[in-house]
């Protein structure tokens, strides 16, 4: 059971990632990901409807005939989003105006309607709790890092505005320097730290497969 | 599976909307007293650093007075005025204007006025200004906006509220031109109109912000 659990978060943080390699959601991870918290937060947010959509997809998924899945489906995402929406509204206020038109914006997040099709409509409820638990994580540590390489070589700073999640004072983070690569927080940076990314982990992934055997592995699928 | 009739699919969509909608509001019912307080709490808390160093008692947000255009003030859109007081004296008015001079898009901002005519504090509220460039006049990103409190049009002249680069008095942003003229530019529109419609403006009757007339002066 817990070599299982290992091998699936393997599958959710690196092997399928979302964003890395099924590349759902790209539109929130460009658009916010200009700085570590921005990320974290809308990271956080993803998860939670990731978990909760799959949740409940899995809990009726024996009275959704299959030609009406996809409405219902929406009908679900929706209203978690709506009420993740309210929930950040209520006790991050701060959070929601920087993030702004992105979490009502995580319903079309194609990585969501993606595990409920793929995984929480034919598996258990605590399986599909898990597999929104690894997929979102692996779609949140994606924003993360992203969000922080773009601060940090764009603007020279790393963990500014904590206080949007922490509260108090406006923070500046910890700044490193007074300037940065300006072209990062723009939105093209956003595009070349996902390259960036993608290729880092095809280069770790080929040597990988280099050290194990000769013969390169067969092109995955999307959806296994 | 196949061959279920159509009205079963259609009755599991309504229970199934039933239960989203329930849950919506739910969670409406549980956030709305908390949401509708952070509103508030945010305006008052954004509207407190234009008034430094000023000795206040009533909540500044219940004195709203809305100038619909053309008015004389910064931007085509109408301003908004909080007065503030001390007991039944008026201290300062704090000023809500946007400026289309800005290098992308309206900058919004929080201008504070003692009635003396000097200048308590300026807050951009909003902006599109270049990243790493422009956005420096937010107080988050440098102190840039602090230069002004405690200026009127007595100190420095009217001629030389402008930044150094034009023969101004007052300090750039490195890379960024066009966003201090902008800003700089609506201060001095705001002191002037201030100056000359101080009365009227405390005279004038309050607004509720949940009603937004359109009557000005």
């Amino acid at each position: 059971m817990s070599v299982g659990l290992i091998e699936r978060f393997k599958a959710g943080l690196w092997r399928d990632n979302p964003g890395l390699v099924q590349l759902l959601g790209l539109c929130p991870l460009l658009a916010v990901t200009a700085t570590f918290v921005n990320g974290l937060g809308l990271g956080v947010a993803t998860l939670a409807v990731l978990m909760a959509s799959n949740a409940l997809v899995s809990a009726t998924r024996r009275w959704i005939q299959p030609e009406i899945r996809v409405p219902i489906y929406v009908l679900i995402i929706a209203s978690l989003v709506t009420c993740i929406e309210l929930i950040f509204k209520a006790w991050f206020p701060d959070l929601d105006r920087s993030l702004g038109i992105f979490i009502p914006l995580i319903v079309t997040n194609c990585a969501i309607v993606a595990r409920a099709e793929v995984f929480a409509s034919r598996n258990t409820v605590g399986a599909s709790i898990l597999d929104g638990l690894v997929m979102g994580s692996g779609f949140a540590l994606l924003l993360m890092i992203i969000g922080a390489f773009r601060e940090l070589f764009g603007q020279g700073t790393l963990f500014s505005r904590i206080d949007l999640l922490l509260g108090g004072e406006p923070v500046r983070g910890i700044v490193l320097a007074d300037h940065g690569w300006l072209l990062l927080v723009l939105p093209p940076g956003a595009f070349f730290s996902l390259a960036l990314a993608i290729a880092a982990k095809n280069a770790i992934d080929g040597r990988r497969t280099d050290a194990r055997t000769a013969m390169p592995r067969p092109t995955r699928t999307l959806n296994r | 599976m196949a061959d279920r009739p159509v009205w079963k699919s259609g009755v599991t969509l309504a229970v199934i909307a039933a239960f989203c909608t329930s849950l919506v509001a739910l969670a409406w019912q549980l956030t709305a007293p908390r949401i509708e307080a952070n509103k508030k709490e945010w305006l008052e808390r954004s509207l407190q650093p234009a008034l430094a160093g000023l000795f206040f008692d009533s909540p500044v947000t219940e004195s709203m007075i809305r100038i619909s255009p053309p008015h004389e003030l910064p931007g085509s859109e109408a301003a908004i005025i909080y007065r503030v007081y001390a007991g039944e004296k008026p201290v300062a008015a704090l000023f809500v204007v946007s400026t289309r001079d800005g290098y992308a898009g309206p900058i919004r901002l929080l201008i504070g006025i003692a009635m003396d005519g000097t200048v308590t504090g300026v807050r951009v509220l909003e902006h599109r200004e270049t990243p790493g460039m422009g956005d420096k006049i937010e107080i988050t990103k440098s102190d840039w906006v602090l230069q002004f409190d405690g200026h009127s049009l007595r100190d420095p002249e009217p001629g030389f509220w402008a930044i150094r680069g034009d023969g101004g008095d007052f300090d750039q942003l490195t890379g960024a031109s066009v966003t201090p003229r902008a800003i700089i530019k609506a201060i001095k529109q705001t002191l002037t109109y201030f100056g000359a419609n101080r009365v009227a403006i405390f005279a004038a009757p309050a607004e509720n912000d949940d009603n937004p007339s359109t009557e000005g002066e």
